[in-house]
């Protein structure tokens, strides 16, 4: 019976992890959702350049004999989010500001090639081969007696810490600052906005590199509590990040976060309890279903007709 | 121009920051640990140079660009064409038509072999891009999985003459019409759903078609694939080198030529090339059917359409369902021109080049469609020799063509009124 139990918190604990990183990176969907309304599609490369760019970094300092685990964390996390919100940054730049007010499927379509330019400019730049990094961060927190012990692993709670600060920051973020409110109202009406003064452009631009910086978080966790990154991880990551962002409404960042989170559990019961294989399907079939009843997300605003 | 020289210092660093650590430092992987190391020194050329160039573009951009608008613009034919009223434009395409026929009948004897197969090939994404175009460029509904369909179709042909033994010509129908099945249940679910959460839906379950080919190991071979499967046969004839399967005969036997295996290359454009007549056939009649202009009504204005009476329902699901049946009967055709068929062939990648092909050829427009896939396919193609470079210009290539030409190739135009001098 104990051992049921922790078996199951073992569970809980893992989705929880995975799902928070979705989170991270469904924030990035979400957002440039709720503003211009295209599914950025190359958002999933973003996050497999923020894991390459820190494993350059990590690699880098180990190199040099840096063992402080702090120090390494914090300077991967900086070059991660620099790399990978310049490239934000030069996305929307180059291929979708030409496109703005376009048929949506224009912007989507190009997107779709941006995704598959950075996938092949990163097999160019470090080989479609993975790469495996040794793990920085070991240990964890065992409970439970008996044959099954669950274990928190000091990485798993170095998730969850950086996850929730990042997370209160964007939200101070988005509620508190100048920028922040500037975001919220173009969200609200573009047009509108733009006709009291503010700058759309630049909103847009900072909402493409605030959700490629916290990819690049999510790309460099999950690429040390994997360990490992290939030029490909990027798409079923920005799938899985895409369906959370859907789950819970897109468009709403509160939504992108229990999305993520939903996903993830349900992701590790399923490879818990029934089969690993099947974990994608099942987070799939449960999407449908959310939407069946719920068509615009958990919690996604319901869509007005005007006419 | 002090302006111009701060923006160019900050694309010039930005253009760094994209390119240096992920181009200029080598991962590499030594024993257990992890080390970097300085890539080639032309890398490093290379990129100083893309530098150098955006600073420069970015400083002097006005003059660049003032220097390009000064030239006069390629005026393609393609403006004169969509310049026509539509009765002329009904007229020329049909001769046009004519003669694409005529040429696509006569070519397979003069070209190489290695073009017809590419050709096959060509015919192959025409006929996907013909059925995606009734869901997207018709009914305007977002499909990304659209590849299941395909999957379904290829799948159903190699399982059935695995199992059954059944022949090409018996599996076609029967391939399209799982395929409609597979279209119509999951056009059910997705029925409420609009825009953008359509699209991610309709990726997932090609993802779970995917999954299931890859896992259920027992039926279809899991990622290993089946192989094996029959070509068709023309009457009963066989196109190989010995008759396979008891009864049927031998081409070249028949007609008393020496054997040569570019019969059965030829054999096989042309049969696409029959497909691919038959779809166009029958989504031209289509279009000009209550269903049809249903289709196009609901992607115009969904209220509208449904204040005049129209079923939402059964028009969204015979778009759904008549699209996937032409998947289908292309997987079918697939399935029998490769003779082995992989979990490998149905990636995403696969629905996104079919989505492109439909909004590169203008969403709606046959005659675009045709002309984007044969772009999509042939231009990888020559791309070949670029090596490692191909997929990353064949992304590039998609960016830039729906910045080129972001209304598609040839934009269909329909009949619409206008009111005179009000702009």
């Amino acid at each position: 019976m104990l051992e049921a139990f922790l078996y199951f918190i073992q569970q809980l604990l893992n989705g929880l992890t995975i799902g928070s990183t979705y989170a991270l990176i469904a924030i990035g969907y979400t957002m440039v959702y709720g503003i211009i309304g295209m599914i950025n599609f190359a958002h999933g490369e973003i996050y497999m350049i923020g894991t390459y760019a820190s494993f350059v970094v990590i690699a880098g300092l180990t190199m040099l004999g840096i063992e402080y685990v702090p120090i390494i964390l914090g300077c991967a996390l900086i070059v991660a989010m620099i790399v990978s919100s310049s490239f934000g940054w030069a996305i929307e730049r180059t291929a979708y500001r030409p496109l703005r007010g376009k048929h949506r499927l224009i912007p989507l379509i190009s997107a779709i090639g941006m995704s598959i330019f950075l996938q092949n400019y990163m097999v160019l730049g470090q080989g479609a081969r993975d790469v495996a990094i040794p793990p920085i961060i070991t240990g964890g927190w065992s409970f439970g007696g008996g044959d099954f012990q669950a274990t928190l692993s000091y990485m798993q709670l170095v998730i969850f810490v950086v996850t929730f600060v990042s997370m209160y920051a964007l939200s101070e973020f988005i509620s508190k600052s100048r920028m922040g409110r500037a975001c919220r109202a173009v969200a609200e009406d573009l047009k509108m906005a733009s006709l009291l003064g503010i700058n759309t452009n630049r909103v847009i631009s900072l909402t493409f590199v605030i959700g490629a910086a916290l990819a690049a978080v999510a790309g460099l966790l999950l690429g040390l509590y994997y360990g490992i990154a290939n030029p490909h991880i990027g798409f079923i990551a920005g799938l899985k990040a895409f369906t959370a962002a859907v789950l819970g409404g897109i468009g709403s960042i509160p939504g992108a976060m229990l999305g993520g989170l939903i996903l993830g559990v349900t992701e590790s019961f399923t490879a818990g309890y029934f089969s690993s294989e099947y974990k994608d399907v099942v987070s799939f079939s449960l999407l449908v279903l959310i939407l069946l009843f719920r068509p615009t997300g958990l919690l996604g605003k319901p869509d007005v007709e005007k006419i | 121009m002090q302006r111009n020289l701060n923006h160019a210092l900050f694309t010039a660093l930005m253009t760094f920051v994209v390119s240096f650590p992920l181009l200029g430092i080598d991962l590499v992987t030594d024993g257990s640990s992890l080390t970097i190391e300085a890539t080639s020194v032309t890398t490093y050329y290379y990129m100083t140079a893309a530098i150098v160039i955006v600073f420069l573009f970015q400083l002097f951009r006005e003059s660049i660009l003032s220097v390009f608008s000064s030239v006069p613009k390629l005026r393609l034919p393609i403006h004169l064409y969509s310049d026509l009223p539509q009765s002329r434009r009904n007229r020329f395409e049909n001769w046009f038509t004519l003669v694409v026929v005529i040429v696509a009948l006569v070519w397979p004897f003069v070209v190489s072999r290695g073009s017809i197969d590419l050709a096959t090939l060509v015919l192959i994404y025409v006929m996907l891009g013909l059925g995606l175009n009734i869901v997207v460029g018709l009914a305007g509904l977002l499909d990304l999985g659209y590849v299941a369909f395909y999957a379904v179709g290829a799948y159903s042909y190699a399982l059935l003459s695995e199992y059954f033994g059944l022949s090409f010509w018996v599996a076609l129908p029967i391939g399209g019409l799982m395929a409609a099945f597979f279209g119509f249940i999951l056009g059910f679910p997705v029925l409420r759903l609009r825009g953008d959460y359509l699209a991610i839906v309709t990726l997932g379950f090609g993802e779970i078609i995917r999954i299931l080919l890859n896992n259920l190991t027992s039926l279809t071979g899991g990622p290993n694939g089946i192989g094996g499967i029959p070509k068709p046969t023309l009457f009963g004839m066989e196109f190989g080198r010995r008759v396979k399967e008891e009864g049927n005969t031998l081409f070249h036997e028949v007609f008393g030529i020496a054997y040569d295996s570019t019969y059965k290359v030829i054999f096989l454009y042309l049969l696409a090339v029959l497909l691919v007549l038959f779809t166009i056939f029958v989504i031209r009649r289509l279009v000009r059917m209550p269903v049809g202009r249903a289709w196009e009504a609901l992607r115009e204005d969904e209220i509208a359409c449904r204040s005049l009476g129209l079923n939402r329902t059964i028009i969204k699901l015979s778009a759904f369902t008549i699209g996937a049946a032409f998947a289908g009967f292309a997987g079918c055709f697939f399935a029998a021109r490769q003779g082995f068929i992989s979990p490998e062939s149905f990636t995403f990648i696969e629905s996104a080049i079919i989505l492109a092909i439909v909004v590169l050829g203008g969403m709606g427009s046959q005659m675009g469609v045709i002309l984007a896939a044969i772009a999509m396919t042939v231009l990888p193609e020559l791309a070949r020799e670029f090596q490692e470079y191909r997929m990353l210009m064949f992304g590039l290539m998609m960016v830039l063509m729906m910045i080129w030409r972001p209304q598609g190739l040839l934009p269909s135009k329909r009949p619409h009124l206008e009111l005179a001098d009000v702009k």
